[in-house]
């Protein structure tokens, strides 16, 4: 354990000393910390709950009023605070993009790794699949399941409805992308060593082909977190999210619905937009500088520091 | 007579060609790289076997058929007379045209059959290239310790660290407590191929199969290598199979020879025997080539013509015919029979029989 919390120390600390240089990745982080951030501190950061009704003197609410002191963002069509939803919104929209997004990185990665590693059938099977989800348009289906599933009136929340069929159609361009990273890997002389220790497939595939994945795991499930986090909102706009528990998309749906736009209220649907903006943007900057700095074909580790590299066989005798 | 530790007879690995939609609707007969074309050797405990050769020769086919990685198509590894391999699922193997006649099943072997995991304790591979056969992502102790894990063996933590120590220090990395925290990328390429050696040996195995352990190295650190396999030869008590394209290394290293060509064996016997008083015409070209130190004592050199002809469709009659200098019409026709230069000296040449070599 101890020379594990040793070496874990020493990879944070080499991480970090490529990464801070990287100003691009620092914003990316930066917008991703800060909104999760947010959305943890929520109930402390917003002066009222979404729900409640600011009032003037005379106890008549206070319909579309621009930002003041006493509403920093002003109030919508029925006189709740916009700033309050929105951090409180924020919750929501982290909440259902994370969950959407783990869930398609873990199936995506499942079937990656089995199709890449097993190959022949296996490898058909789930890419079938993975071919007939990428050629059907994802926005009429979604609309479609997330509709049937209510129809059903199941009694799950919609939220949960959101978040399955987010994640469980988002997963196939990580599944194609480690699939043909585990063809390669699997070629490799250790996999073949590995083998020729007796070593089985199951300590194969968790010793020696998710170490060289995970980093790229990792960078992808940062740019499909943007993903999931951008199309719930989508479809919270199109008025399937939860009305009770509005996230960013909603908020939009009802500015739209309720005519900010038209009686000139910017400050109701201008933060929702402006915050997705601040997430996705920070998730694909973090996403890409982690991809480029973690992708094993892109910085091939084994080559490194080592000049002898060159020294290649003889042809033999001619 | 005691059986010898490894056995090889009559060794075949055919890999299938893929076949073109064309080919297969005109039901073209299939196509194979004859990559291992009828082998046959023993190793005794304790003994070196170099295994020499041209690139594509099919010497790495054989090592990775030895330990399990590739299937044979046709004939028997017995290690301490059991057969290994996968070879009970190989009732296709007569789907497969054998130049051997093995057209149609084989007889059932009623040879004992040992475990791939068995094997796999008992015989170790090393392979050709340092910088990648070891995981990139794991440690030196994880690596070494990978074989005791796999296998169940040391279960305990001090037992374990003790074992990896002791290899890595038998394999010349000192003191290895250094080395355990580190990866790959942090060592030269000696480095590298001592943590190989010493993972292999960590499961104190009988056989070594050693796949050009020094070519991808540095000439200058060649030797120290190839006298830390010497030493684990001697100490451990461990075989070798000795692969390499270099026949300089051999007479320093190896007690017997396998030269081969195209797949096949063409002259085998003890070293110094073979070095000596080489039969083969492949065999002196090979020789005649090795640098020698002192420039007057130069040989005439043999520079062999043409290329090597690939191994699909090879050669009828001699398989080095094409390339031969002494070649006869006759060496196209007749596929040149084992002749017995002495007990343990044998070449397949027909013009030793014609005393003209
Ligand atoms: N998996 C495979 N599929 C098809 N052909 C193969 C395969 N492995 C090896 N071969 C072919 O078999 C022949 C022998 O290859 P092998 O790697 O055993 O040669 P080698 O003697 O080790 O050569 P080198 O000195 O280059 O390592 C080559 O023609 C090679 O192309
Ligand atoms: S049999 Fe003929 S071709 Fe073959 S090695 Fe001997 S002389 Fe050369
Ligand atoms: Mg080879």
């Amino acid at each position: 354990m101890n020379e594990n919390w040793t070496l874990f120390k020493r990879n944070l600390a080499e991480f970090w000393k490529t990464f801070r240089k990287n100003r691009l990745g620092l914003l990316g982080a930066f917008l991703v910390i800060t909104s999760i951030l947010v959305a943890t501190f929520a109930p402390w950061l917003s002066p009222y709950s979404p729900s409640d009704i600011i009032r003037d003197e005379g106890g008549h609410g206070l319909t579309f009023a621009s930002p003041a002191v006493h509403a920093p963002l002003g109030t919508d069509d029925a006189g709740h605070d916009v700033w309050s939803q929105l951090v409180h919104g924020a919750r929501i929209s982290l909440m259902v993009g994370f969950m959407a997004g783990f869930i398609a990185m873990f199936v995506g990665s499942l079937f990656g790794i089995l199709a890449g590693y097993f190959g022949g059938a296996v490898d058909n099977l789930l890419m079938r699949i993975t071919d007939i989800l990428l050629v059907i348009p994802d926005l009429p289906l979604m609309l479609i399941l997330v509709a049937t599933i209510r129809q059903l009136d199941l009694k799950i929340s919609p939220l949960t409805v959101l978040i399955a069929v987010i994640g469980l159609l988002y997963w196939t361009s990580t599944a194609r992308l480690i699939r043909s990273q585990v063809l390669t890997i699997k070629e490799r002389q250790f996999v073949a060593r590995a083998r020729a220790i007796g070593a089985g497939h199951g300590h194969i595939i968790r010793k020696h082909i998710l170490p060289q994945i995970m980093p790229l795991i990792v960078a992808n499930t940062v740019l499909i977190l943007s993903t999931a986090i951008l199309v719930e909102s989508g479809l919270a706009f199109l008025g399937l999210g939860d009305p009770t528990k509005p996230s960013w998309g909603t908020m939009l749906n009802f500015a739209f619905d309720r005519s900010a736009v038209t009686n000139g209220a910017w400050w109701f649907y201008l933060p929702p937009g402006l915050a997705i903006v601040w997430v996705t943007l920070g998730c694909v900057l973090l996403g890409n500088v982690l991809e480029e700095m973690l992708n094993p074909r892109l910085t091939a580790h084994h080559l490194e520091g080592d000049q002898n590299m060159v020294t290649v066989p003889g042809k033999g005798v001619e | 007579m005691t059986a010898p530790m490894l056995e090889v007879r009559n060794l075949y690995k055919y890999f299938p060609i893929r076949q073109s939609l064309t080919d297969l609707l005109r039901r073209k007969p299939a196509d194979y790289v004859k990559a291992v074309d009828g082998v046959s050797f023993t190793l005794e405990r304790g003994e070196v076997l170099a295994v020499v050769g041209e690139s594509g020769c099919g010497k790495t086919t054989i090592a990775r058929t030895l330990i399990g990685l590739e299937e044979q198509t046709d004939g028997e590894i017995l290690f301490h007379n059991e057969t290994v391999g996968a070879h009970e699922r190989r009732a296709r193997a007569g789907l497969v045209p054998l130049e051997s006649g093995g057209v149609g099943t084989r007889e059932q072997q009623v040879l004992p059959r040992m475990s791939m995991k068995r094997l796999r304790q008992q015989a170790q591979m090393i392979f050709q290239d340092p910088y990648e056969s070891l995981n990139p992502r794991a440690t030196i102790l994880e690596i070494v310790a990978e074989p005791l894990v796999v296998h169940g063996l040391a279960r305990g933590r001090e037992e374990r660290i003790a074992r990896v120590k002791t290899a890595l220090e038998e394999a010349g990395l000192r003191p290895a407590e250094d080395y355990f925290l580190r990866y790959p990328h942090e060592l030269s390429g000696g480095q590298r191929q001592r943590v190989v050696i010493a993972s292999a040996m960590v499961l104190q195995p009988e056989l070594l199969i050693a796949d050009e352990p020094v070519s991808m190295l540095d000439v200058s650190i060649r030797a120290e290598i190839l006298n830390l396999l010497r030493d684990l030869r001697q100490k451990r008590g461990v075989s070798i199979v000795f692969i390499t394209h270099d026949l300089s290394t051999v007479a320093y290293f190896a007690d017997r020879l396998a030269v081969m060509y195209l797949g096949r064996i063409v002259e085998t016997g003890p070293a110094r025997e073979v070095l000596a008083n080489p039969q083969h015409p492949y065999t002196r070209a090979l020789i005649s080539v090795i640098p020698v130190p002192n420039p007057r004592q130069r040989r005439e050199r043999v520079i062999l013509q043409g290329e090597t002809p690939n191994p699909i469709d090879l050669p009828t009659g001699c398989r080095f015919h094409p390339r031969c200098p002494i070649a006869t019409a006759e060496c196209g026709k007749i596929d040149p029979p084992w002749h017995a230069v002495s007990p343990t000296h044998q070449a397949a040449c027909l013009r030793i029989e014609q005393g003209t070599p």
